[in-house]
């Protein structure tokens, strides 16, 4: 697109307020959490030692920086556990999620194409609706006493009341049940446009279904399961609100560590190493999601 | 084009029921007599009378509506604005930190955006309250506005612009009265999104707020803490319905400007 030969004032107006807007909203809390993670934590309020005030003093003050918060978070098997536990969680989720989205997203790609535009609104539209409340809504269900083992101990199938509420179990169902609809669209914005003609094509040549599904369609939805699976897994990694409600005491993730470190045992330097930690290991996922990205929007021209 | 097989509509059944059968259950029962919340005791509204008791509620209720117009508000102004400076302006100092700082809050873990934002505030002794919380959610939201008019920025015709511009049109004027009443559907859209996203939020809210700023979300989370009862199920279902009646009402609006606006 040819910009005009020099920026109007206006222009710049309108590029330097939301610029500004995120320096000082974005980035420098951003600064703040990696300055108080190298501080030394003590009881006042703020509750930490400052390292540094001005840029003046950065030269003076760098010997006294402490990754002593670090050495802690990595002396301590808690954190470590809670870190390889979120991801642990957060893989098995998102592969749970593509093994029930796909079938959903695939159904949705093949359905008439005059109900297409109402299915991808009945799969958008649960995203309104709050998360905590959606959350919420499972806890009457997997309760002991709660609406699912009601259902399974009046047809049978259980003799006892299953625990699933306070278990891993729950957090799966709730970040599967959350996320699902970040999985399908993108299954199904790859999958809607894999041509039929190929699949006939293989059918022609003698390839039974399954065959051809392995070998086709699979293959050409690559991109949308790689987006899919960042899109539930990268969040799911942070995730506080699910591990709290529907988790036990001893579902241990890294988001609801930040939480308790920060609300209940008030060490804000431990909780800004946490949060460190966390992002930097986030970096890699959304490295590959917005390579995957930039890789189908070149193969879209 | 294959028929559509029997495995597809029981995918397509059984996909939506898990989806839509949590939210109809805590719907209905809001509407349940017995205090117990799993089990049915007949139909009454009484957990509907018991909220307009719970003043509590009542008052996060209304901190919640007006950090989220306020916050929803602002972020659309500075999300298109943002919108407009990636799609609109080649090079300029500082773009990749500029995107960067767009698309990063969207895939920033909650507790991490609000842990930061805290210390943020308290590094330059701005009492938490109802303005932090606000302040908060415009910068999160401000970047899914962005996002959304971005992708409808960029198929936007430039010509029409630039025919305002050769009439002699300065390039406000221009901007407001030929590409804003275009991209206005998608600007509405943004608007919705980020009041949503502000409705909901409970951990960056929890992060920022301070005493007399307690937001809906956190007021029922507190209360889900001590135990589910059917007057949560009752504050829930009235959420869902201010959501779907924006839902519609933008819907229609935009139907009704795109008709004008083909």
């Amino acid at each position: 697109m040819p910009d005009l030969p020099r920026t109007p004032l206006q222009r710049r107006i309108a590029t330097w307020i939301p610029y500004l807007w995120l320096l000082v909203f974005f980035l420098a809390p951003f600064l703040i959490v990696l300055k108080i993670s190298l501080s030394e934590t003590a009881i006042a309020i703020p509750p930490y030692l400052p390292v540094f005030n001005t840029a003046a003093e950065f030269g003076t003050k760098l010997r006294e920086l402490t990754f002593a918060n670090y050495l802690w978070l990595a002396g301590d098997p808690l954190y470590i556990k809670a870190y390889l536990s979120s991801i642990r969680i957060a893989a098995i989720s998102a592969l749970a999620a593509l093994i029930i989205g796909f079938p959903i997203a695939y159904a949705m790609a093949r359905a008439p194409r005059g109900v297409r535009p109402l299915l991808l609104t009945l799969i958008i539209l649960p995203f309104w609706t709050s998360f905590l409340i959606r959350v919420y809504a499972w806890i009457g269900i997997l309760k002991p006493e709660g609406l699912l083992n009601q259902a399974l101990l009046g047809s049978g199938f259980v003799a006892q009341p299953l625990a699933l509420l306070n278990t891993d179990w729950a957090v799966f169902i709730g970040i599967v049940y959350s996320y699902l609809p970040f999985m399908v669209l993108p299954l199904y914005a790859s999958l809607e446009k894999l041509d039929p003609a190929l699949l006939e094509a293989a059918a022609d040549l003698g390839s039974p279904p399954i065959k051809s599904f392995w070998q086709i369609t699979v293959p050409l939805a690559v991109p949308g399961i790689v987006a899919g699976l960042m899109l539930v897994f990268i969040p799911a990694v942070g995730e506080f609100i699910i591990p709290d409600l529907l988790g036990g005491s001893g579902t241990l993730m890294i988001g609801k560590t930040l939480w308790n470190e920060f609300f209940i045992n008030r060490d804000w330097p431990v909780a800004s190493a946490v949060a460190i930690v966390l992002l930097a290991m986030l970096v890699v996922p959304i490295v590959l999601f917005q390579n995957a990205q930039a890789r189908s929007r070149e193969a879209a021209k | 084009m294959k028929r559509f097989s029997a495995f597809n509509v029981a995918a397509l059944v059984l996909g939506f029921a898990f989806l839509y059968v949590p939210i109809i259950l805590l719907v209905v029962y809001s509407f349940n007599a017995s205090r117990l919340v799993t089990v049915w005791g007949g139909f009454s509204t009484q957990w509907y009378a018991s909220l307009l008791q719970n003043q509590a509620l009542l008052d996060a209720a209304w901190v919640t509506l007006r950090v989220a117009l306020l916050s929803a508000t602002a972020a659309t102004v500075l999300g298109t604005l943002a919108a407009v400076t990636l799609v609109r302006r080649g090079r300029f100092l500082g773009r990749t930190l500029f995107s960067g700082m767009v698309t990063a809050p969207l895939v920033m873990p909650e507790v991490i955006t609000g842990l930061s934002l805290l210390l943020l505030f308290v590094a330059i002794g701005f009492d938490r309250g109802f303005w932090t919380v606000t302040l908060a959610h415009t910068t999160f939201s401000m970047c899914f506005v962005a996002v959304v008019v971005q992708s409808r920025l960029l198929s936007f015709d430039m010509s029409l612009e630039e025919a305002a511009l050769d009439l002699g049109a300065p390039p406000l004027k221009a901007f407001l009265l030929v590409t804003l009443p275009i991209i206005l559907p998608a600007v509405a859209a943004g608007w919705m999104i980020a009041f949503t996203l502000s409705l909901d939020d409970l951990v960056i809210a929890s992060f920022t707020s301070g005493p007399g700023a307690t937001t809906l979300p956190m007021q029922i989370y507190s209360q889900v803490r001590l135990g589910v009862t059917p007057e949560i199920n009752a504050v829930s279902t009235l959420m869902i319905g201010v959501v779907a009646l924006v839902v519609l009402v933008t819907t229609a609006l935009t139907k009704t400007r795109a008709a004008r606006f083909p």
